[in-house]
């Protein structure tokens, strides 16, 4: 008896939409068994993660508030994915764009700056964001160098300037000695859409990116050109469609969102620049753009999903006493059963029969 | 102890990590694995070989707890990279981010506490020679463990049979289905020994370089490990050669933010990311011109034909 891959013919429809879902499933089962392991009660623990967040208006606002980082950032590093270049340092291009951002935000503090000062930062934030992305990118394309390893490694060294300058120069004076900026001034911050709540315009640019990326994937040449590429690269040669002109494309839209999602977390529900104001956002949305299929409205879904989870683990923190690390153990299992259900949609498993006697070791 | 027997026994110190962590790969990806996950791997053998080692009261069962932690995180990676022939760039990831928070979860309850370290060679005469004495005698196991593995993994992949069957399996893997190895089986062995070697490097982190756990403490080394195999042409001495060669760059920003030069510390602490990120260009821009020497199949995914 032996289990086996064998490609199927052609992708099953049904699997291809079930196979998020089952994924899903089998993580929340997966989490039961984690809970029950911690001697928690599971079905308790499940509803105060997954439901009870989705039951009042306030963390209803707050999932669109964790998921409009997640899904811009992850809408871009789908394009990087399709088109097979491994961004995976969007945590380093979103803390980046915040800083380039918060400059402008820093520098004006106190003048009578008008209403441009936040259009300006949005574009630095963006811009920032996308040339943070260009290093790894341009190394892949000229020297050769892993865009994996160096994309990652550049996120350390955004991490450690943030620090930096909120220890140092950008440090608000009359902050108490507190790592942070001064509070951003009205005109360098997000509007907020609905009074009273955290609902900000981020929300609706998040919304725009998805549609525009849509767009683009679905309607254009250039969207077609990125799906080939990835997907069929001695096609898309003999197509005569450049691959390193993509990465380099994909890399520096995908950082330009991250950037732009960056300063918009700092200028709209964190108000001022600190150390660590990112729960991980730019590695959570590696995990959104797989869930999401790669696809922009599929993003949007997943995105709204993995929010919950951190609304759900903090609550889950607070009332039922459970590590926060614990969202992010689930993360990865949603992540394991993600990939292993997408492979059941190239593939099916089948379970042969050993011949007798057949040369052993043929796995 | 003069200043630079002092700068040389903390080099050693701060490289075993990465060398562990490294030369496990190297035989993983010699197979034509990519496993990104290092980072995981090694986070939980920090956690699991504190934990181990604070239950126990013994380092080696600490050592064996971190080797056991990285192996059951690799198994799992292997089931979908192999198993499933699931893409390996985001199956690594995946464990990164699992053996993160799963690590977080284990060592939760440890933060705080401390353990014996690892205790240090002492030979009578020999260790008090001076200048080599300490240097050469008077190392924890796990420096001494840690050459004895890269001899060995050069000794097997390059004097023995099965080491040129787990080469060719890495370099074509079509070929080598072909003439009959099991290339998945083979596949999987080497990726258990890249996650025990790489659990056992991050087990000396809370084992002999520091005697407390704290949560995340392995601070990208593990992906800085992945960088040194693709730095030393995946040859067993050059990874070794680039091992030591980062924990000095590590251990030299420490001694320059100690003697408070007017640099912010975190310059200093960013130096072996941007190092790694430098080199990386540079030994690939060279190695441009004369073609790669990755395997062949590095990271492709294979599943047998019949």
């Amino acid at each position: 008896m032996q289990l086996v891959l064998e490609r199927r013919a052609e992708s099953s429809a049904a699997v291809t939409i079930a196979s998020p879902l089952i994924a899903i499933a089998l993580t929340l089962v997966t989490m039961a068994i984690l809970f029950a392991a911690l001697g928690k009660n599971p079905v308790t623990a499940l509803m105060v993660y997954f439901i009870e967040p989705l039951t009042d208006s306030y963390s209803l606002v707050e999932l669109v508030v964790k998921a409009t980082p997640l899904v811009m950032i992850a809408v871009g590093l789908s394009l990087c994915y399709l088109a097979n270049a491994w961004n995976i340092g969007a945590e380093g291009q979103f803390l980046i764009g915040a800083v380039c951002g918060s400059w402008l935000a820093v520098r004006t503090q106190g003048t009578d700056a008008g209403a441009w000062v936040l259009p300006a930062m949005l574009a630095l934030g963006a811009a920032g964001g996308a040339l943070y992305a260009l290093v790894p990118a341009i190394a892949k394309v000229r020297c050769g160098a892993s865009e994996i390893l160096t994309s990652l490694m550049l996120v350390y060294v955004a991490d450690l300037l943030l620090d930096y300058l909120v220890r140092g120069p950008w440090r608000d004076p009359n902050g108490f000695n507190f790592p942070t900026t001064a509070e951003f001034d009205p005109v360098a911050t997000v509007p907020i859409l609905i009074e009273e709540t955290r609902l900000h315009l981020g929300a609706l640019i998040a919304l725009a990116v998805v549609a525009v990326a849509s767009v683009l994937l679905g309607r254009t040449v250039k969207g077609f050109e990125i799906k080939v590429v990835g997907a069929a690269p001695r096609a898309a040669r003999f197509a005569g469609f450049d691959a390193d002109k993509l990465v380099i494309l994909t890399f520096a839209i995908s950082g330009a969102l991250a950037g732009l999602a960056g300063i918009i977390e700092v200028a709209g529900p964190v108000g001022h620049l600190q150390p660590s104001f990112s729960p991980g956002y730019g590695f959570t949305a590696i995990i959104v753009a797989f869930l999401g299929r790669l696809n922009p409205v599929g993003i949007l879904i997943a995105g709204l999903f993995l929010a919950l989870t951190f609304i759900g683990g903090e609550q889950a923190q607070i009332s039922i006493k459970v590590p926060l690390d614990l969202t992010k153990v689930f993360q990865g299992i949603l992540l394991f059963y993600v990939l292993a259900c997408d492979s059941l949609i190239l593939y099916r498993l089948r379970i042969i029969a050993t011949r007798p006697g057949a040369a052993d070791g043929i796995a | 102890m003069g200043l630079l027997e002092a700068i040389i026994l903390s080099v050693l110190a701060a490289s075993t990590p990465l060398l562990l962590a490294a030369a496990g790969e190297l035989v993983a990806e010699r197979a034509g694995v990519l496993n990104l996950g290092l980072e995981g791997l090694m986070i939980m053998g920090a956690a699991c070989g504190f934990a181990g080692a604070h239950f126990t009261g013994s380092v080696i069962v600490g050592a064996l707890a971190g080797i056991v932690a990285g192996m059951f995180m690799s198994a799992i990676f292997a089931g979908l990279a192999l198993g499933l022939a699931v893409n390996q760039v985001a199956a690594g990831l995946a464990q990164t981010i699992f053996g993160i928070g799963l690590s977080g979860l284990i060592g939760a309850g440890f933060v705080g506490e401390r353990i014996e370290p690892a205790p240090h060679l002492y030979l009578p005469v020999l260790t008090d020679l001076p200048l080599v004495g300490k240097i050469v005698f008077g190392q924890d196991g796990f420096v001494y463990a840690s050459i004895a593995l890269v001899v060995g993994i050069w000794w097997f992949l390059y004097r023995t049979r099965a080491g040129l069957i787990l080469r060719a399996v890495g370099e074509n893997h079509a070929s080598a289905h072909a003439l009959g190895y099991p290339v998945l089986r083979i596949r999987a062995l080497a990726v258990l020994f890249g996650g025990a070697c790489a659990g056992l490097g991050g087990a000396y982190l809370p084992l002999a370089y520091t005697p407390f756990f704290i949560p995340g403490m392995t601070a990208g080394r593990g992906w800085i490990a992945l960088a040194l195999v693709v730095f030393g042409s995946w040859l067993p001495s050059r990874v070794a050669a680039g091992a030591y060669l980062f924990g000095a760059v590590t251990i030299l920003q420490l001694h320059a933010q100690a003697m408070s030069l007017p640099i912010p510390s975190q310059f200093m602490s960013s130096l072996p990311y941007l190092a790694t990120v430098l080199v990386l260009i540079a030994i690939s821009r060279r190695r441009g011109l004369a073609g790669s020497v990755a395997p062949a199949s590095l990271g492709l995914a294979f599943v047998p034909d019949r």
